[in-house]
């Protein structure tokens, strides 16, 4: 009997880095299969791959960064939006793209997701939100609903959780979405959306968690809450933020909630600078490196 | 030939300027030495203003104003605080409408001058500051006049230029004057000189 | 490779050490930067707002010095030269991110203009109480490069000086000024752009296929690619290999660090940059940096006119800390007086190099101001006895 060596393309192999194949990720988790939506979103807009960049900060999520074909910057825990921010304004014809955690976007770098939004930097955000600190090993973070177990919350969790629409809303994003691990489609849609889309974007998705979040809550495995998701999940687009609130047990409100067109830094900076900005081309070889001034 | 000089007065009299004009003679028209620091209050208006300058011939190493040979006074408030730390023979040049001199340190010269009235006359109290450089000038002959007027020509803006001429001129002649008058003696009301010791 | 004349603005200008220090950044090449308000740093980029636009480059005001910190590292990334400056609390906050541009091998300035601390301390008066800070402050092994201005002209000159050396080794580049030198007012000769020598960023020279982010060179500094070339970079505040793919183990730890430390360790003659005088027959020589050298100078003078054989040793670089010169001097002199506006800081650097080869005397003082000249000489005194 003759082998066939059968290697099956997958399509968004171009935009990992192979070499850095497998993920630390669980099995069950999340995270990858969000990859896979973006990496798909990305292909298809045919987005210019060498002028793309990927940001992360620190957790399971900021790996993202590195296992992507791209530009890749894994910064420190909370700063990849003002990294981002710098990359972007020195480089405006770069697209930036920040991939990271709950923990790592709306506790630690809380402040500077709020004033990314507030400023319209040109940056899309994706927050992949599992609900729990899970790289350090399950404590709770500012995400972790209701009274659920963490590692930090031995009895229970009781501190409010953070509804991220809502705050980035109010912050000025000039788009905010929720989708969760099992609509890949659709977020999917979304992303290649939002990539399109010029100002702060904001797209949260939520990801199981089996090692952590699932298991401490005994909330069964990963297929599990796939099943959760899709009972749970009502697709609202347009749905006002404040009706977005994650609550353990309750309805997962998902759709496209904001699209709104603002002027984003860079364009409102050139307007208010008016002749006070003035373009900086390369400058001209130097003229030490002829041999005469004739040359 | 060392020179310790402070300017002090209140927020708005453009004290800081005034300093940053001799400075900008001494260092940058006379071809010798100058540093200039400053003392910032938490208030921007209004509060104590005082800035200490030290020209020299040589590059100035030491930076701050301890015992000034020359202290300017456009508040009661800087006379009371900085008049105690003068050095002995030391000139004390005051803007005699606003400060009255209350327990005057011995073995100093002093000249007044109502600075605020003739920078009003000018048109704009603003130039105070420019009208105390021009009479600092020529009481301290520690500058040349040139040196001065090329150091307020190039720190104002140029629509207020001439303004500013004016108002050093002003300073200045009033300071020649009083020379010749002589330091001492009250004359008629027209508060001119004092001298120490009185 | 010299200064773009559009950002030189030559001439001779009476301007105080903050504005040198913009006009420093911007002859240098940097037409970002990122940073947050604080007292006395705050002139540097008020002016560097006004004047980087008019040569296409930006301000930002982040929403705090993490953000600022961070944000010039994203700057220098994307090709340009950038750098922030701050003052105390915001100098602790950017500690992070400083071990970050170390790891990551990040070209870049950190201006600090020492006010007296600790905590909010005294934000309008001198001191220079973060000399071990620069050299220890972000957590894990790394060196930096220090250097101390002492007059506005340095502070003008040394910028250009800080930003070249961030570019040749690839290091951040702690620029500690202090209170009195960032407001004091002198004269700056800014000289023609021709005349400026720029360090400029040590690109890539291989295609994309063949270059390794962090394969160092025969100096050990490695070349740097930015984002959007096609090389795609990777850049991790993880531990590394030479492509910069996260590798953690301990032998990539002591390849990495160690190379971080040798790069910087072995080119000790050229960043021994310091100030010397009548070193050769003195009995008691003043250690200093920064403001207080001028001070010192002043005492070293009054000690002279009594006849003391006093020299005057002035270290324009702290860190790395200049070792040899210290451990050749040690044995030839009978004191080392170190004054500096702190507790004693350096001064343990040179007691460590002295090694009991001599005295050091220390000259302390919690700042808010700068020493009197009498404090140094009656140290001076004591030394020579």
């Amino acid at each position: 009997m003759s082998s066939v060596e059968l290697h099956v393309h997958n399509p968004v192999e171009d935009l990992l880095r192979q070499d850095r194949i497998p993920t630390i990720w669980c099995p069950g988790c999340g995270i990858g299969t969000t990859v896979n939506s973006f990496a798909h979103a990305l292909l298809g807009l045919g987005i210019d791959l060498k002028k793309t960049s990927i940001v992360s900060g620190i957790g399971c999520s900021g790996r993202v960064s590195g296992y992507m074909n791209l530009d890749s910057f894994h910064t420190t825990h909370g700063r990849a939006i003002p990294f981002a921010t710098g990359l972007k304004l020195a480089n405006p014809e770069l697209n930036v793209i920040v991939y990271s955690g709950d923990g790592d976007l709306t506790s630690i770098g809380g402040n500077h997701l709020i004033h990314a939004a507030r400023r319209n930097i040109d940056l899309m955000v994706v927050c992949v939100n599992n609900m729990i600190y899970a790289m350090t090993g399950g404590q709770a973070a500012a995400t972790t609903p209701g009274t659920s177990m963490s590692t930090t919350t031995p009895y229970g969790a009781f501190e409010p959780e953070l509804n991220m629409p809502q705050l980035v809303d109010a912050a000025g994003a000039c788009f905010v979405a929720r989708w969760t691990a099992f609509h890949v489609k659709q977020l999917e849609r979304t992303m290649a959306k939002a990539l399109n889309k010029k100002g702060f974007r904001f797209i949260e998705v939520l990801s199981p968690c089996p090692t952590y979040y699932q298991r401490k809550n005994n909330l069964g495995d990963a297929l599990a809450a796939m099943v959760d998701y899709k009972k749970r999940s009502k697709i609202k687009n347009g749905c006002n933020t404040w009706e977005t609130a994650l609550l353990p047990g309750g309805d997962i409100i998902v759709g496209e909630f904001v699209d709104r067109e603002r002027e984003d830094y860079l364009t409102l900076m050139r307007r208010q600078l008016g002749s006070n900005y003035t373009e900086f081309p390369p400058q001209a070889e130097e003229e030490a490196e002829r041999c005469c001034s004739e040359c | 030939m060392l020179k310790e000089i402070r300017i002090a007065g209140f927020g708005g009299q453009g004290v800081i300027l005034s300093a940053h004009i001799l400075g900008r003679a001494a260092a940058l028209h006379e071809g010798g030495f100058a540093t200039m620091t400053q003392n910032y209050g938490p208030e921007a208006r209004g509060g104590a203003a005082s800035a200490a300058l030290v020209i020299s011939d040589q590059p100035v190493l030491f930076p701050y104003v301890s015992s000034p040979d020359i202290l300017v006074c456009m508040s009661q408030e800087a006379f009371t605080r900085f008049s105690p730390e003068m050095k002995d023979g030391g000139v004390l040049i005051v803007e005699e409408d606003l400060v009255r001199l209350d327990n005057l340190p011995k073995h100093i010269q002093v000249y007044g001058i109502p600075a605020t009235r003739f920078a009003e006359e000018l048109g704009k109290k603003m130039v105070l500051n420019v009208v105390m450089v021009g009479f600092f000038c020529a009481i301290t002959k520690s500058l040349s006049h040139d040196a001065c007027v090329a150091a307020v020509t190039d720190s104002v803006p140029e629509r207020f230029r001439k303004l500013n001429l004016d108002a050093f001129e002003r300073g200045y002649r009033y300071g020649l004057d009083l020379l010749v008058k002589g330091p001492m003696k009250e004359e008629n009301g027209d508060a001119i000189a004092l001298e120490a010791e009185l | 490779m010299h200064a773009d004349p559009r950002c030189v603005l030559t001439g001779t200008h009476f301007i105080n050490g903050d504005a040198a220090c913009c006009e420093g950044a911007l002859a240098a090449g940097a037409r970002f930067a990122a940073g947050y308000p604080i007292t006395p740093s705050t002139e540097i980029v008020e002016r560097f707002a006004a004047r980087a636009p008019k040569v296409g480059g930006l301000f930002i005001q982040m929403e705090d010095e993490l953000a600022s910190s961070i944000a010039l590292q994203g700057m220098v990334w994307a090709g340009q030269k950038s750098f922030t400056v701050t003052s105390g609390p915001g100098y602790s906050l950017m500690m992070e991110h400083i071990g970050f541009a170390a790891i990551t091998e990040t070209p870049c300035v950190f201006v600090d203009v020492q006010r007296g601390g600790p905590s909010t301390g005294l934000p309008t008066l001198p001191a220079q109480g973060d000399m071990m800070q620069a050299r220890f402050g972000s957590h894990g092994d790394y060196l930096t490069i220090a250097l101390c201005p002492n007059s506005p002209q340095e502070c003008f000159d040394l910028t250009i000086k800080a930003f070249n050396l961030a570019e040749k080794f690839r290091v951040p580049v702690m620029f500690m000024m202090d209170e009195c030198v960032g407001h004091m007012t002198e004269k700056v000769v800014i000289p023609a752009a021709d005349q400026i020598e720029v360090q400029p960023r040590r690109h890539a020279s291989k295609p994309p296929s063949e270059f390794k982010l962090f394969e160092p060179g025969p100096d050990l500094v490695p070349e740097m690619a930015h984002a959007g070339e096609g090389y795609k970079v990777y850049v991790t505040g993880l531990t590394h290999d030479k492509r910069g793919y996260p590798l953690m183990n301990p032998q990539s730890q002591r390849e990495l660090v160690t190379r971080l430390f040798d790069k910087i360790r072995r080119a000790a003659d050229e960043l021994t940059i310091i100030e010397a005088e009548g070193l050769d027959d003195a009995d008691v020589v003043v250690v200093s940096y920064g403001i207080t050298s001028r001070v010192a100078q002043r005492a070293i003078q009054m000690a002279r006119d009594k006849g003391l054989k006093v020299g005057k040793l002035r270290l324009i670089c702290v860190w790395p800390f200049p070792e040899k010169v210290i451990r050749d001097l040690a044995p030839k002199v009978k004191a080392l007086v170190v004054p500096e506006l702190n507790m004693g800081q350096v001064v343990l650097e040179v007691e460590r190099c002295a090694s009991g080869q001599c005295r050091v005397i220390s000259v302390p003082h919690p700042g808010g101001t700068v020493h009197k000249p009498a404090e140094i000489l009656a140290a001076i005194e004591r030394g020579a006895r």
